[in-house]
């Protein structure tokens, strides 16, 4: 790895620490409804809507709440899409969308996934786009803050029987963190050349007709979706090709910009969760477990994307890098971006459960692509997505505490909580319940025709393409190994499926344990309890995130990306 | 159950305005305001006000008098700005080794004298089949074809590359890259 590269990460690392206190405290002080200003609007929001917000909701029923305002989404997004011919601002006139890839689109973007069987500028309209899209990328961003808020609730309350109001955790959440954020970035982003407008898309008189003729730009309110896009770690594209289209990304500060905003609000949340339960410290135990694991994965993808493609090497093409080129694996990749900030986009965005690319990750190398599916099995827990990171996180946290019980024979407690047989169970079933889809998932799409259909490159990579789509569903990230024709209804619905229990599955058990820590009582400290807040801590929870993502998916990685590696250099 | 059913519908339909209307008519209205080049797509007109292209977004090169960007996959034809892609082949595919010794192929044939290794970007499809740039070594390697055919010295050319070039911003983001649009409009500016 290049001194660019490493004082790349540095950079990024810098700058993102330095805004996770302030807004971490922020977030805390919000949800918290310690701040004052924002009353005056919510208060009336809630008597429109019929909401009272001091009333305390259970478990149960704050995840009847979620749920219910996620169906209503998929419902929004499904009706928008197969109405949309018949609908304003489509100046291109786009269809409307096949029913089996509508749902699809719809179960993709409430669950926070974004994986996108369609291409953007060629399927979607404006008014699709924004009130479809758009309104789904703050939707599913609160709503994984408000599973977080309640769980840290379930940690910081004693005795209760409840976690909150769903509905004022959402407002909040949408009103207050993300609003305001994706204004300021989205303004940002078109001083730097990201499209706003809803033109029809312009036609340009190219230099070299010969070539190929007038070309026809595609045009769109682009910079508002993009925002919400990074910073609710959606990641789902207003064009095919994502972040890579010099229209949604066109520079390396805008570039930077959206890599900051990815991790931005799941770093915050780990200085709001050490402050909710009453102990800073146990915030930055997590922030630190996260950040180890993240430096190990950005380094390895910049270094074997660096090492260039053997095959063309025979060739005879320069891969060197120098003072004129990045070299290395430029295949699928941009050249203002080159390698270093490729592979760290890459990194990144599959670590949170954000899923936008700045390169194809189709076309990595085999090493340089097992860091983006290993990042996503591991539960993208590496900051991880818009709340579900940290909630994911504690989870593993439990598991830890309970896994350090064992060895030193002593009940386990965390954060003044006894974990018993109940909260076991729940994280148990969150932590298996998306291994168990991918990999059931996976074996069903290679033993049908349907599924191995869709396969473009041949040999162990066609198996990477689907482990990875299923990866990228069940975890809700969204990136593709986008060689997979995935638009066909056996994915469309296999994957709809996958992504809806990947991301309920999870919440429910997750809800359901914060539910039954909030009414335990508080246990003080004794010379027996394992501090949470320790290296020693940070190290053991680091062990258990890595046994369990190796465990579930070493096998599957050795028919992939491992095979193809070795056959890669085998006669280099 | 029925008591949040109201709470829901309305909370959806209120927040879906505020996020999905007033928000991206608020950055519209802005950005009009304040950058309205950049939000209407960076497009370049030539003096009959016509429009040639976006500085942002790259165009297909194939005649030996203009610097050639990458190799792009987009279909039906290259730099299809309607239907961004990358090409999404593997580092084993052969069609990615095809592709590339056919690419190979037309540069050396275009300039049989160029005995120099070809840099890997005028050989790698770029990602979203848009890459408006090359690096400085694909375009410097391209200079002596391209002062040939124009009937220019290299010199000329390649200072005219070099002040073209931009290089990494704050010595830390991105890479070293050439405009290949306005690479070549400046070209043509300079006269046949």
């Amino acid at each position: 790895m290049s001194l660019h590269a490493w004082l790349l990460l540095g950079a990024f690392l810098a700058v993102l620490l330095s805004t996770t206190k302030p807004l971490g405290l922020y977030i805390a002080h919000l949800m918290e409804g310690r701040l004052r200003w924002t009353r005056p609007l919510e208060s009336g929001l809630y008597r429109l809507c019929g909401v009272r917000p001091d009333e305390e909701m259970g478990w149960l029923r704050y995840a009847l709440a979620l749920l219910l305002f996620n169906v209503l989404g998929v419902l929004a997004v499904y009706g928008l899409q197969r109405l949309q011919a018949v609908l304003p601002l489509n100046p291109q006139q786009m269809a409307a969308v096949a029913p089996d890839s509508a749902f699809n689109t719809a179960v993709s973007f409430v669950t926070n996934t974004d994986w996108q069987g369609y291409a953007g500028e060629s399927t979607l309209g404006y008014l699709v786009q924004m009130l479809g899209l758009t309104v789904q990328n703050f939707l599913s961003a609160a709503t994984g803050i408000a599973v977080a808020i309640a769980l840290i609730r379930g940690f910081a309350r004693h005795s209760a029987a409840t976690l909150g109001n769903a509905w004022v955790d959402l407002t909040r959440a949408t009103l207050y963190l993300l609003l305001p954020l994706s204004l300021a970035m989205a303004v940002f982003l078109v001083g730097q050349g990201v499209i706003q407008n809803f033109d029809a898309y312009r036609e340009a008189a190219t230099l070299d007709p010969a070539q190929s003729g007038p070309q026809l730009l595609a045009m769109g309110p682009v910079a508002s979706q993009e925002a919400i896009k990074m910073l609710g770690t959606n990641g789902g594209g207003f064009f095919n090709a994502n972040a890579a289209h010099p229209f949604e990304n066109p520079t390396p500060l805008t570039n930077f910009v959206q890599m900051l905003a990815i991790f931005l609000i799941p770093a915050a949340l780990c200085v709001t969760f050490g402050r909710m339960v009453g102990d800073t410290r146990q915030g930055w135990a997590v922030l630190t477990a996260m950040t180890l694991l993240f430096v190990v994965a950005a380094g390895a993808a910049m270094s074997f994307e660096q090492q260039g493609n053997p095959r063309l090497a025979a060739l005879g093409v320069d891969q060197a890098a120098g003072d004129g080129q990045a070299g290395g694996n430029m295949e699928g990749k941009e050249t203002r971006f080159g390698i270093a900030d490729s592979a760290l986009f890459a990194t990144i965005t599959t670590a949170a459960s954000c899923g936008a690319v700045n390169a194809m990750h189709d076309s990595f190398t085999p090493l340089g692509g097992l860091v983006p599916l290993a990042n996503m099995q591991l539960g993208e827990v590496v900051f991880g997505g818009v709340g579900s990171g940290l909630y994911g996180m504690l989870v593993f946290a439990v598991l830890a505490v309970f896994i350090a019980g064992l060895m030193i024979g002593r009940t386990p407690e965390y954060l003044g909580k006894k974990i018993e047989t109940h909260e076991m169970k729940m994280s148990a079933l969150a932590i298996l319940v998306t291994p168990l889809l991918v990999l059931l998932g996976t074996a069903l799409a290679v033993s049908t025709e349907a599924g191995r259909a869709g396969i473009a490159n041949p040999g162990a990579h066609g198996f990477s393409e689907i482990l990875y789509s299923l990866t990228s569903a069940g975890n809700n990230n969204g990136s593709a190994f986008a060689g997979l024709s995935a638009n066909t209804p056996f994915y469309n619905l296999l994957l709809a499926a996958v992504m809806w229990l990947g991301r309920f599955g999870v919440i429910v058990p997750v809800l359901a344990m914060a539910g039954a820590l909030a009414a335990k009582k508080r246990i003080a400290a004794t010379a027996g309890t394992l501090p949470t807040h320790t290296p020693l801590f940070v190290a053991l929870l680091i062990g258990t995130v890595l046994l369990f993502g190796l465990l579930n998916y070493v096998p599957a990685l050795a028919l992939g990306p491992v095979v193809e590696h070795l056959a890669l250099w085998m006669d280099a | 159950m029925k008591t949040l059913v109201r709470p829901a519908v309305s909370l959806f339909l209120l927040l879906s305005a505020l996020t999905g209307l007033a928000y991206p008519l608020a950055v519209t209205g802005i950005a009009r305001a304040v950058f309205p080049e950049q939000a209407a797509g960076s497009l370049i007109r030539d003096d009959r006000n016509r429009v040639v292209g976006s500085a942002l977004i790259g165009q297909q090169f194939g005649a030996p008098q203009y610097f050639w960007g990458r190799p792009s996959a987009t279909a039906p034809r290259p730099y299809n700005a309607a239907a961004s892609s990358g090409s999404n082949q593997g580092p084993l595919n052969p069609a990615l080794v095809e592709a590339a010794s056919a690419r190979i192929e037309a540069l050396r044939a275009a300039d049989p004298g160029n005995r120099q290794p070809v840099p890997v970007e005028l050989v790698s499809a770029s990602a979203s089949g848009l890459d408006p740039h090359i690096s400085p070594a694909a375009a410097l390697w391209q200079v002596p074809r391209v002062a040939r055919a124009r009937g220019l010295p290299e010199a000329r050319v390649r200072s005219l590359v070099e002040s073209h070039a931009e290089g990494r911003q704050w010595w830390l983001l991105g890479e070293p890259r050439v405009n290949v649009l306005q690479l070549n409009l400046a070209l043509d500016a300079l006269g046949p």
